[in-house]
């Protein structure tokens, strides 16, 4: 069957080019030479076929087999995904390990998923039951974090259940049958098609994260798509971790995608020692990690990101909230960029292809709240948050701007911030969330009516002082009205008691919404009762010296069931500012 | 039987287009030889049909298309290691150049050698110690680090490097406050990309004076050799790095000189196969092909040896955001930046304390490392010294009357910090104990208050000690 072959007629790099092979398909997999090293086809001209190749090629040379599949690139899904470590095609690394050793080799043929291990299958559907495409048949208990389910596949539009039995089961043997097919745990997804759902819907929760500036001024919804560009050492890695930690998603996705190799082994060997805030087991249990570092094959770099989106879309399917970050795109785009090099085509803005738009907005585009297939009525999330390493910083370069023009948050990170050890160093004046007015409804329920409004007086007051600040540095402090003055107190007092944020810190690492309601509504009222103070003549210096100040800035200390001292220190701001001559 | 082609059709800079090839592969080795029957050595760039186009290693001056022969050799380029290469020189096609003749093989390894999978990597956080305090106290090398030097031309960090191989070694400090070297074998693989004959002297001097040639094995690829050398030596170097570290279980330290160098070899190779540009010219595959160097560096679990690289450019304009920094900034983990400024003023090494960053440093210091106050010195150094150098700033626009009093004194650290703990003689080795004094002695100039980012019970033991 697969001995369908072709000939190589021309290698340059991970391109290999074969006659010999029509009838092949875009995008199919094919093996080429003796080694089987993996490629897919990337173009067909004639009988020609432009292959990708996903590790080395040296050593290849014309009139060498290209065995072709019939298949596109796959992933496999099924029980077993969580806690994995893979590479960009989805390559168990540790098995990788076993094989091959501490160096990865080419040629090397490993499963996905273990098939030999054995899962636990409790049926929910019954024999004679109709079903359509994601109706649930049974469910796994994969780990004691998330209940895997095992769906009716995609291309079964419709049909009756004609046998399906609970017991133990590998991810290879029929655990039901449907019509006449066969239903495995396991099943195959070609990475480059988003799959199926029944009905896209406006998000209208944020993914709360417990990062005060991302929940309250820069909040992304759940399904939403965010961006995060950094230049070198401003904390990208910091913020995607805390992410991945604390946002309140059932399942993470992590994709190291040509990224340092220490990085992501400070990350393969962290993550099974972080415990889930909320339920105190390993985080692992709800991840998994896809590990394609700067060294490794480029093909498999640009694979990478997709292998991770459809393994997060399979858990959407079942109804999860699902967050997947990816660090960086940045590379995913060069890995496209050197590619189309390869192939010759002709170039757009810096040397990236001319599809770079299209791909980044197809990729953001498969994030999002759905309602997914099946007649249960169920809905599940998709959030993506890619970070963009723009070169020298600089933003106008084509991966940042082309990002930007589809994901609707922006969290700007800024080197400067991180000299000055603001973390996490999110600059409040440049970056954006378009979900503020989407998610509002969402905040005044969980917090109080007014938050929309504070949030946008303690903006305002953040914006007044890089106004202020440019005068005090032509004139200094001392030309300021008073007003001005604490306008410059309070935001200092946002920066440094609400902004900042110290990830280390047991009880700063995560903060409730409603906490954060109260730190910045105590902050606002501080200075409402001070400005009012200053009319009545009271002195600035007076005011600064209540030691209800200090509480305020001790506000980040209070353990999350202690809210009550929040809501307390409220009216006591009032009354001590007020008791002022 | 190999065979012979006399079917040169184009040699266009350093590449040659040999047609009518039989069963050639995809970065093959070719021998050309010329019609004196000189041999001079190529790879295989690209092979498409019966086409094959070499990449030369050396010149292509008087190759000619009618009475040149390229012959394949069928394997790709490997390199001869051995542990007999410890205190030899070789250039960048991994030939002798000193008078110790041919080396005995003991293995065979492919140059490009294969990716380290990062589930088997092992997370660095063992303490080198270089005996330069900016390093050692403020920006600490850990064992499979890489760590660049962002210099600028004319910057001396052809000295530093040199000072760093001469000094680097594995540390342990004992409670009682001894610095004590490891047992463990250390050695330098040292590789030189489109140097100066002078700087090549200055080096293999400075390594025999020194006696430590001993552990060091050198590639030099001078500016007049063969530009496209400087793509394989990097790769030669790290190598046999690799064979000392993981086969014969050394800690080996790879300095790699001038990486500028190097990116500008990959630019022309580009530009004459007409590849289409990414920034600045250079290759769109850049940040990968730096990767494949720099990756090599790091640990592997259950294996004693480690991979530490220092490599060296130079910024053009020492612009940042050129993209051989940028690009390199994006996979080491850190840099060292020097500073024109200082080195005006005489302060050796010039190291520019404030952009520096390791990012390994945090789990590379501390108790059992180095020395439990480290973090807290480091922290309180870089932040009184930021404050300092603002003050002087400022000093500058309002003159120095204008200054508070702590002001005055943060001025008088910042530039004692650059007298006594940057300024070092270029044979002065100071241990990471006497680094921390320096930085305890140079707090005493500040108001006790001001020490904030040290803990108190270290303020007792260490400060005026």
């Amino acid at each position: 069957m697969k001995e369908a072959t072709g000939i190589i007629t021309k290698v340059s790099g991970p391109l290999v080019v074969a006659s010999g092979m029509s009838g092949a398909k875009m995008y199919e997999v094919v093996k080429v030479s003796e080694h089987r090293l993996v490629g897919e086809i990337i173009r067909l001209d004639g009988d020609l076929a432009y292959i990708q190749v996903y590790e080395d090629t040296a050593g290849l040379g014309p009139g060498e087999p290209v065995y072709k599949t019939g298949l596109p690139l796959a992933v496999t899904l099924g029980p077993g995904l969580l806690t994995s470590f893979y590479d960009g095609i989805q390559r168990p690394l540790v098995e990788l390990e076993e094989k091959s050793g501490a160096f990865i080799s080419r040629g090397i043929d490993v499963t996905a998923l273990d098939e030999k291990k054995k899962w636990k299958f409790e049926a929910v559907a019954k024999k004679g039951d109709q079903v359509k495409a994601g109706d649930v048949l049974g469910t796994v208990q994969e780990t004691s974090l998330i209940t895997h389910k095992i769906l009716v596949p995609p291309h079964i539009s419709e049909g009756e259940v004609n046998g399906i039995e609970s017991g133990e089961f590998t991810i290879i043997e029929p655990v039901a049958v449907v019509g006449k097919e066969k239903i495995t745990m396991a099943q195959r997804w070609a990475i480059r098609d988003p799959r199926p759902v029944r009905e896209k819907l406006t998000p209208k929760r944020p993914l709360v994260t417990g990062q005060r500036v991302i929940d309250t001024f820069f909040p992304i919804a759940k399904g939403g798509a965010g961006c995060i560009p950094g230049p070198f050492g401003a904390g990208k890695t910091v913020i995607q971790h805390q992410l991945a930690k604390w946002a309140d998603a059932d399942v993470i996705i992590f994709i190291g995608c040509g990224e340092r190799g220490n990085e992501m082994t400070d990350v393969l060997m962290e993550f099974p020692e972080l415990k889930d805030p909320k339920t105190g087991k390993p985080l692992m249990e709800r991840t998994v990690l896809i590990a394609n570092t700067s060294n490794m094959p480029v093909a498999a770099r640009e694979a990478s990101v997709y292998t991770g989106i459809t393994i997060a879309e399979y858990f959407r399917d079942m109804g999860y909230s699902v967050a997947l970050m990816a660090d960086s795109t940045s590379r995913w785009a060069e890995a496209m960029r050197e590619i189309s090099g390869r192939l010759e085509e002709m170039p757009g803005e810096e040397g990236y292809p001319a599809y770079l738009g299209s791909r980044t907005a197809a990729f953001y585009e498969r994030a999002g709240i759905v309602k997914t297939l099946g007649q249960e009525d169920r809905q599940g999330s998709l959030t993506v948050v890619g970070a963009v390493s723009p070169p020298g910083g600089d933003l106008s370069e084509p991966v940042t701007q082309n990002t930007l023009r589809v994901t609707k948050v922006f969290w700007s990170l800024e080197a400067t911030l991180a000299y000055r050890r603001h973390f996490p160093s999110i600059n409040w004046l440049t970056s954006y969330s378009l979900y503020t007015d989407d998610l509002a409804g969402y905040f005044q329920a969980e917090t109080a009516e007014d938050f929309t409004e504070l949030r946008s007086s303690a903006m305002k007051i953040l914006q007044q002082e890089s106004e202020l600040e440019e005068i005090v540095r032509l004139v200094g402090l001392d030309a300021l009205s008073p007003k001005e003055q604490l306008v410059l107190e309070t935001a200092r007092a946002l920066r440094e008691d609400f902004l900042m944020q110290n990830a280390f810190d047991d009880i700063d690492t995560y903060t409730s919404l409603k906490k954060q309601y109260l730190m910045l509504k105590n902050i606002l009222t501080f200075h409402e009762s001070a400005d009012a103070a200053l009319q009545r003549g009271v002195k600035l210096v007076d005011i600064k010296a209540l030691p209800v100040k200090e509480q305020i800035s001790r506000s980040k200390e209070t353990v999350e069931d202690q809210l009550s001292t929040l809501e307390k220190m409220t009216a006591e701001i009032r009354t001590s500012v007020s008791s002022l001559a | 039987m190999q065979k012979e082609y006399k079917t040169i059709k184009e040699v266009s800079g350093p590449l040659l287009i040999v047609e009518g090839v039989e069963g050639v592969k995809y970065e093959e080795l070719v021998d050309v030889e010329l019609p004196d029957k000189s041999v001079r050595r190529g790879r295989v760039l690209e092979i498409s049909e019966d086409k094959a186009v070499v990449q030369m290693f050396e010149d292509t001056r008087g190759i000619s298309m009618q009475d040149s022969k390229a012959r394949f050799l069928g394997r790709v380029m490997e390199v001869p290691v051995s542990g007999d290469m410890l205190g030899r020189v070789f250039d960048g096609a991994g030939k002798p150049k000193d008078e110790g003749g041919e080396i005995i093989p003991e293995e065979r390894l492919n140059v490009n050698g294969n990716p380290i999978n990062p589930y088997s990597r092992d997370y660095p956080n063992d303490f080198i110690q270089t005996g330069i305090s900016t390093i050692d106290g403020l920006n600490t090398l850990v064992r499979g680090q890489k760590l660049p030097i962002f210099s600028g031309a004319g910057l001396p960090h052809n000295r530093i490097a040199a000072q760093i191989a001469r000094q680097a070694k594995v540390v342990q400090v004992s409670p009682d406050g001894e610095v004590k070297s490891d047992k463990s074998e250390f050695a330098v693989v040292f590789g030189a990309m489109g140097i100066t004959f002078e700087e090549a002297e200055y080096f293999t001097n400075e390594f025999r004076q020194t006696g430590a040639i001993e552990r060091a094995v050198l590639y030099i690829n001078l500016a007049n050799d063969p530009v496209v050398e400087r793509i394989t030596l990097p790769r030669l170097a790290l190598t046999t790095a690799e064979y000392l570290a993981y086969t014969k279980g050394m800690h080996v330290l790879v300095i790699l000189t001038d990486m500028t160098n190097y990116c500008e070899a990959l630019r022309e190779v580009a530009a004459a196969r007409k590849e289409v540009p990414g920034r600045r010219g250079y290759p769109g595959y850049l940040y990968t092909d730096l990767a494949t160097i720099y990756e090599r560096a790091g640990m592997i679990k259950n294996k004693k040896g480690s991979i530490t690289q220092i490599p060296i450019l130079t910024m053009p304009e020492d612009d940042k955001t050129h993209p051989i920094p940028d690009l390199t900034g994006y996979i080491t983990e850190g840099q060292i930046m020097l500073s024109r400024a200082l080195y005006k003023q005489g302060v050796m090494p010039p190291v520019d304390v404030l952009p520096c960053l390791s990012r390994l440093m945090p789990k590379g210091i501390g108790e059992g490392k180095t020395r439990e106050d480290h973090s807290g010195v480091f922290n309180q150094l870089y932040a009184a010294y930021a404050r300092g150098k603002e003050a002087k700033e400022l000093a500058v626009i309002l003159g120095e009357a204008a200054l508070s009093e702590v002001d005055k004194q943060y001025v008088k650290f910042a530039n004692e910090f650059e007298n006594r703990y940057i300024r070092q003689g270029e044979y002065e080795d100071r241990d990471i104990l006497t680094t921390l004094s320096i930085g305890w002695e140079l707090f005493s100039i500040l108001p006790r208050a001001e020490l904030k980012r040290v803990k108190e019970e270290h303020i007792e033991k260490y400060l005026n000690k």
